[in-house]
């Protein structure tokens, strides 16, 4: 059965010896001619062709906004799929969020517009309280380079207000603000849809050389892996895809990971969160968030919602990036990371498991099976800062975590222990090693924070690019120590509103 | 100070509409069709049966002689069907619009990395870049000029010096009381129109050429279709739809690829899409001039300017492309608001191994501009005074210092009431003191604040350009269809030329349409460029329509009584002798005598002289005002910073669409901001550009765009007849982030109590206010 299933405007289809590398865009532009969705990048960081993906998740369906152009076809099996096709009503009216568009004067060339019409959508599906700061995440993805955003905005603020009319769709229309208490037809009979296709096995198609699994249970991920160790494994995409649409890489044998419940949980114990390897980013964040609102500036930074909705904090961690932006977080919050071979588990410190550029110690047929965080020990404080050109969706040029645990003394406090990691600073996300050592024991004070901005250029030699010079990583790597130094000091500890330039962006939360 | 946004939209309510036009708040002709997805690109059009596909092999050297070029494992790859080199091309292998320095594909010599060589034409879009990266090239490499000052000191010019001198500056500078040198850079910026560069063309009987392309110049796509191939103009027509966004990168660098589409398609005998990957755009395609600058400045001890002496430099890339008239404008700029009584200004193209620069909305006046605002911020700085002060000591004066260096008389200026109301309504004065308060309280963080104002010239600098076509078609059923030589590419021009003709035959909007750009409906068309659009193409409009008015004048009188003059034409009904009729039954009767129901229509802007050699004349035909003031806030650890509020106050003459008319200022205003902060353009020591797709260039997204935004269109109508006394808008509020730039340098200048002029670059990037705040700390500064 060489066979992808999904449901687009209320039917199903099926879709026979699929590419497995094609694009969702792919697709929808050239085998449907819906050329709605459109291509400004192919890399899923300009919006243009932004989908809402449906989910069953806990009996109700979720609505994800993603990126088409990176996401491969055959990871739609088993969903709902809309596209701004999908929105008009059947005697052509439009959908509030795109009538606001239209009465905001809020399109100018209109090539971005139904990718943003899709990144509303998602939005007003989901959130009962839109305000300006959930629209800037929601829209954090989608460029427009004619507006200037602001009438963009400003129909995000106003399309819940518009009336919708009584024979619409609710599955469509109704919106979260909206959201009648009593389950609408449409909406069940959309459940009923997705459960059919919901399959007893694992989907496989093998298409002449080229295989896709997308096994149910970790124990067949585990074999079918352990078989076949040069098989790449898919989770998001959203880095995979980028392999098939700019490296023009052939993939010739792919294991998907999100079709397996197993990794799609999220568990707490009295000690830590365990995730695993197919939570989104999104989902990641938001439990995070609970025990780590520390870090939530950089969680929304972190990419874009749609990047997020597909990209798993498993597929983050295990590509090691030394840009990545979570894993100097995760570094100082000592997280764990479960692996599995075959029949085998072990376990390992995060800040171990990176080798060198691109290295790590995964075995041939080994994964990374989930990320274990420690629940938060108040004993320690915790930040995380990211510099990059730009607030929204950039890759770092430098990203810092710093972790310290703290005694009082007389005049200042003293460092009983501390951790510091970055990313964009070496080969790998590295831990400051000589400068912790040298900070260890020492009052936490003016003169010892400065000899340890000074130590940081022995434990790092970063690269130039074009996201910043040497020089530029260096000297605000060590600032941005200094600031972790003014929040945390024992007296006159500087406010967030005297250090983050953002910090408005939080008071708007 | 903080308002929700949802608030500053409703300010399109509040504004009286002076002059009756149909949907003056009416949106953009396609909103319904962007927002449903239906709105057709080029890459959106049905194929035809058979079409192929299209991916360039690029150099991956910045200046060589191309040793061997072979393409055999190219042409053997899957799904190819033909390979294009430049001896495949059968007329003239150049598409460079004025000067012909633009090889289609490279003929033996490569210029810069990213120079299209061979052309793969397969039967998908994947298979013909997969095929690319097999060819086998060899170079000998020869020396490459990467960057501006290289090209300085080898002489290294595409195009000869320019100067412009009045007064003079030498004496002037001698006897000024302070003097100051110094010098400034500011990059260059990507385009980066969401909708990529592309063309399709199809072969038509009798060796014809149909093309489908994204661009702002559909005759010069003609043109240089028709000399690629060998053929004759009226063998080639050209359609443009809409643009998935232009801003001036699709004006001349469009041809590249119309001409080897087209070239395919006669070769191949069937349609030929070239679609570009979005890195191979940003690769091939050259952006907004990067200008360097070096100027002495004389000035009073009240900050007045007594004489500038400027060289400047654009980085033109390897070809002239449209260098020349950049640098034009960027002379013609230099002056902003402000008079210059004794000015010398020397302008050089620097010849680069590097994408060839072109047009981007400002077209070199922001370049020019902007070195002025930085000579008058320091000198305020120097004097210890608010730049605000010494702006507006040297504002052009209305009678008298109203002479530009190129020696137009600036009848208009309204620079001084426009700046006084912004400075009331932003609350200028007092949001500058609470500034300097939080500043002297505050450890890491500091504020800026900055006004700055904008005069912007409206006309194409080369005189003959300055002309437009159009025709209007009144169908029996009273519905109308208006074709014009302008492109629409997001800006609401074929909004505005609606509005127009409907205005003119008294009906209603929704009863016009506009269909899209065609040469073979009016030929010889200039590009939408330069502002112009609705100033040319709305006025050729009217007079095609008054045409039909005047006959369809002679059928009502003749039927209700009166005189032709006296006949209104209004609410879709029309008046004579006190009695009325409808529009449509008017038509219908006028069809039946035998009337004509269509016309043509001709402008061409009146008054306008130009003398490049000495660059003197009257270049534009009237001047577009505004101002902003915008506050900042930025991290003196890191350089990162945040718009916390930006104030705006536009002159669009007599609006014509409030909404299209905001949209264009706000747009323009963070469009600029990205070009003058995030921005960066980079290339490695190789000549190799490294920010080619938005993972690495970075335009501003939503958060950019500040919570506190309020803009506003100042009350006035233009001196000149222009269309509904209407300005051009499309370019001069991508001047308007100059302030956000100064307000930048401001918070940066408060770290060492404003005593050092903060050495800033442009793009202010973390980084480079970061080297500036260090710079200013340690006494270092710009001069």
């Amino acid at each position: 059965m060489n066979c992808v299933r999904f449901i687009l405007d209320g039917e199903f289809v099926e879709i026979e010896n699929p590419d497995p590398t094609r694009t969702v865009l792919q697709y929808l532009r050239e085998d449907l001619h819906r050329i709605g969705s459109k291509e400004g990048c192919a890399e899923g960081d300009c919006g243009a062709c932004t989908v809402v993906i449906g989910t069953l998740v806990d009996d109700l369906i979720q609505f994800r906004s993603v990126n088409a152009c990176i996401q491969f076809l055959p990871t739609l099996d088993g969903k709902l799929l809309f596209t701004v096709e999908s929105l008009k009503t059947d005697q052509g009216q439009l959908h509030p969020v795109q009538q606001s568009l239209v009465d905001y004067h809020a399109s100018q060339c209109g090539f971005c517009t139904p990718g943003f019409v899709m990144s509303m959508f998602a939005l007003y599906k989901t959130n009962p309280n839109i305000d300006r700061l959930s629209i800037d995440d929601a829209l954090s993805g989608n460029l427009c380079r004619c507006t200037g955003y602001r009438p963009i905005i400003d129909a995000c603020m106003k399309m819940t207000d518009y009336p919708i009319q009584d024979d619409s769709n609710p599955l469509i229309y109704e919106s979260a603000s909206n959201r009648s208490s009593n389950m609408s037809d449409q909406e069940q009979q959309a459940i009923d849809q997705l459960r059919q296709l919901k399959r007893s096995d694992g989907l496989t198609l093998n298409i002449g050389q080229r295989h896709y699994h997308a096994p149910n249970s970790v124990n067949e991920l585990a074999q079918i892996y352990a078989d076949s160790p040069s098989a790449h494994i898919l989770a998001g995409g959203t880095d995979v895809g980028l392999w098939v649409t700019k490296q023009l890489r052939q993939l010739d044998d792919i294991i998907y990971l999100g079709n397996i419940d197993e990794l799609n949980r999220i568990e707490q114990t009295d000690s830590f969160i365990k995730i695993g390897a197919a939570v989104s980013l999104t989902e990641a964040f938001d439990a995070l968030s609970k025990h780590y609102p520390e870090l939530n500036q950089l969680f929304r930074r972190f990419a874009s919602v749609p990047v997020r909705n597909a990209g798993t904090l498993v597929g983050n961690v295990a590509n090691g990036s030394p840009i990545g932006d979570s894993m100097p977080a995760l570094i100082c919050m000592g997280v764990r990371v479960a692996l599995r071979q075959g029949q085998q588990c072990r376990e390992m410190d995060l800040q171990d498991f990176y080798i060198d550029y691109q290295k790590n110690e995964l075995q041939p047929g080994e994964f990374i099976e989930s990320v274990l965080v420690p629940v938060k020990d108040k004993t320690w404080q915790l930040r995380s800062y990211k510099l990059s050109k730009r607030y929204d969706q950039d890759i770092s040029a430098v990203c810092a975590a710093f972790s310290v645990q703290l005694e009082e003394g007389d005049e200042h406090s003293k460092v009983v222990d501390i951790r510091i990691a970055f990313g964009g600073m070496a080969a790998i996300p590295k831990r400051a090693a000589q400068t912790e050592a040298l900070l260890k024991g020492q009052p936490w004070n003016e003169g010892s924070i400065h000899q340890a901005m000074a130590a940081l250029s022995q434990d790092f030699t970063p690269l130039a690019d074009m996201r910043a010079s040497q020089n530029y990583r260096q000297q605000a790597a060590a600032n941005v120590l200094y600031r972790f130094y003014l929040e945390t000091r024992q007296n006159n500890a500087l406010t967030n509103e005297q250090l983050d330039v953002f910090v408005e962006r939080a008071a708007l939360q | 100070m903080k308002q929700p946004t949802q608030q500053q939209g409703s300010k399109l309510d509040k504004i009286q509409l002076r002059e009756n036009a149909p949907g003056k708040a009416d949106p953009h002709e396609s909103a319904h069709l962007h927002v449903a997805g239906e709105a057709a690109y080029v890459d959106d059009l049905a194929e035809q049966v058979g079409t192929k596909h299209i991916a360039l092999g690029l150099s991956q050297c910045a200046h060589a002689r191309i040793k061997l070029l072979d393409l055999s494992a190219v042409k053997a790859a899957k799904g190819v069907v033909a390979v294009l080199i430049a001896s495949d091309i059968p007329g003239i292998n150049d598409c460079g619009p004025i000067i012909k320095d633009d090889p289609i594909l490279a003929d033996g010599l490569v210029q810069y990395i990213g120079q299209p060589i061979f052309a793969v034409v397969a039967t998908s879009f994947v298979a013909a870049r997969q095929a690319v990266r097999h060819a086998v090239i060899e170079y000998d490499e020869l020396p490459a000029v990467l960057d501006i000052a290289s090209a300085k000191r080898q002489q290294s010019w595409v195009i000869p010096p320019m100067q412009l001198q009045r007064g003079n500056s030498a004496q002037a500078m001698a006897s000024a009381i302070n003097r100051m040198k110094g010098d400034f850079s500011v990059g260059g910026q990507e385009q980066f129109y969401l909708e990529g560069q592309i063309s399709y063309a199809a072969p038509a009987e009798d060796d014809c050429i149909r093309l489908w392309c994204s661009t702002q110049h559909p005759t010069e796509m003609q043109q240089v279709v028709a000399h690629a191939l060998g053929i004759n103009f009226n063998q080639v027509v050209v359609e443009m739809r809409r643009m998935g966004g232009g801003f001036g990168g699709k004006e001349s660098q469009s041809a590249i690829f119309a001409c080897i589409a087209s070239v395919a398609a006669k070769k191949l005998n069937c349609a030929v899409k070239l679609r570009l990957d979005r890195d191979d755009d940003m690769m091939i395609t050259g952006k907004r001039h990067g200008f360097s600058f070096d100027y002495e400045v004389g000035y009073s001890d009240e900050g007045l300017i007594q004489s500038v002496d400027i060289e400047m430099i654009a980085q033109a890339g390897f070809s002239a492309d449209l260098t020349g008239p950049v640098v034009t404008r960027a002379v013609c700029h230099l002056d902003n608001a402000y008079y210059l009584n004794d000015v010398k200004i020397v302008a050089l193209s620097a010849k680069t191994n590097t994408q060839s620069n072109t047009a981007f909305r400002g077209f070199g006046g922001p370049q020019g501009a902007i070195a002025i605002e930085v000579i008058i911020d320091n000198i305020a700085r120097k004097l210890g005074k608010d730049p605000l002060d010494v702006r507006k000591l040297n504002f052009y004066g209305k009678t008298e210092q109203n002479t530009t260096p190129y020696g137009q008389t600036v009848n208009d200026n309204v620079i001084h009431e426009l700046v006084e109301q912004l400075e009331q309504s932003s609350d200028y004065q007092k949001r500058r003191q609470a500034i300097d308060d939080f500043n002297q309280h505050s450890p890491v963080l500091r504020k800026g604040i900055s006004l700055t104002p904008v005069k912007f010239g409206i006309s194409f600098n080369v005189v003959h350009l300055n002309q437009a076509g159009a025709l209007v078609h009144v169908y029996t059923d009273g519905t109308i269809l208006v074709n014009h030589g302008g492109t629409e590419m997001g800006q609401g021009l074929h909004t505005k030329v609606s509005q127009v003709v409907a205005r003119e035959l008294g009906v209603s909007l929704s009863t016009v349409r506009a269909t899209a750009n065609d040469t073979s409906k009016v030929a010889n068309t200039s590009a939408t460029a330069a502002s112009t659009g609705t100033d040319l193409n709305g006025k050729a409009a009217q007079n095609a329509a008054r045409k039909i008015r005047d006959r369809l004048s002679v059928v009502a009188a003749e039927q209700l009584g009166g005189e032709p003059d006296d006949v209104l034409f209004e609410n879709d009904q029309v008046f004579s002798n006190n009695k009325h009729m409808t529009f449509v039954a008017l038509v219908l009767m006028a069809y039946q005598a035998s009337v004509q129901l269509w016309s043509d229509g001709f402008y061409k802007t009146p008054d306008l002289h130009w003398n490049q050699k000495t660059m003197q004349g009257r270049p534009f035909y009237y001047f577009a005002y505004g101002a902003a003031v915008s506050e900042v806030i930025v991290d003196t650890l890191t350089g990162e910073w945040k718009l916390l509020r930006a104030d705006i106050l536009h002159d669009a003459g007599n609006s014509i669409n409030l909404g299209i008319d905001i949209g264009q200022v706000e747009g323009a205003f963070i469009q600029g901001m990205g070009w003058l902060t995030t921005e960066e353009l980079c290339w490695d020591a190789k000549g190799r550009l490294t920010t080619h797709a938005p993972s690495t260039y970075k335009i501003p997204t939503i958060t950019d765009c500040p919570d506190a935004f309020y803009t506003e269109l100042f009350d006035n109508q233009n001196v000149e007849d222009t269309i509904m006394r209407s300005k051009a808008v499309g370019e001069p509020p991508l001047l308007l982030p100059f302030s956000v730039f100064f307000a930048i340098r401001s918070a940066i200048a408060s770290v060492a109590n404003d005593r050092f002029n903060p050495p800033l670059r442009a793009p202010a990037t973390p980084e480079a206010i970061l080297d500036a705040i260090q710079a200013v700390r340690e006494g270092r500064e710009v001069l």
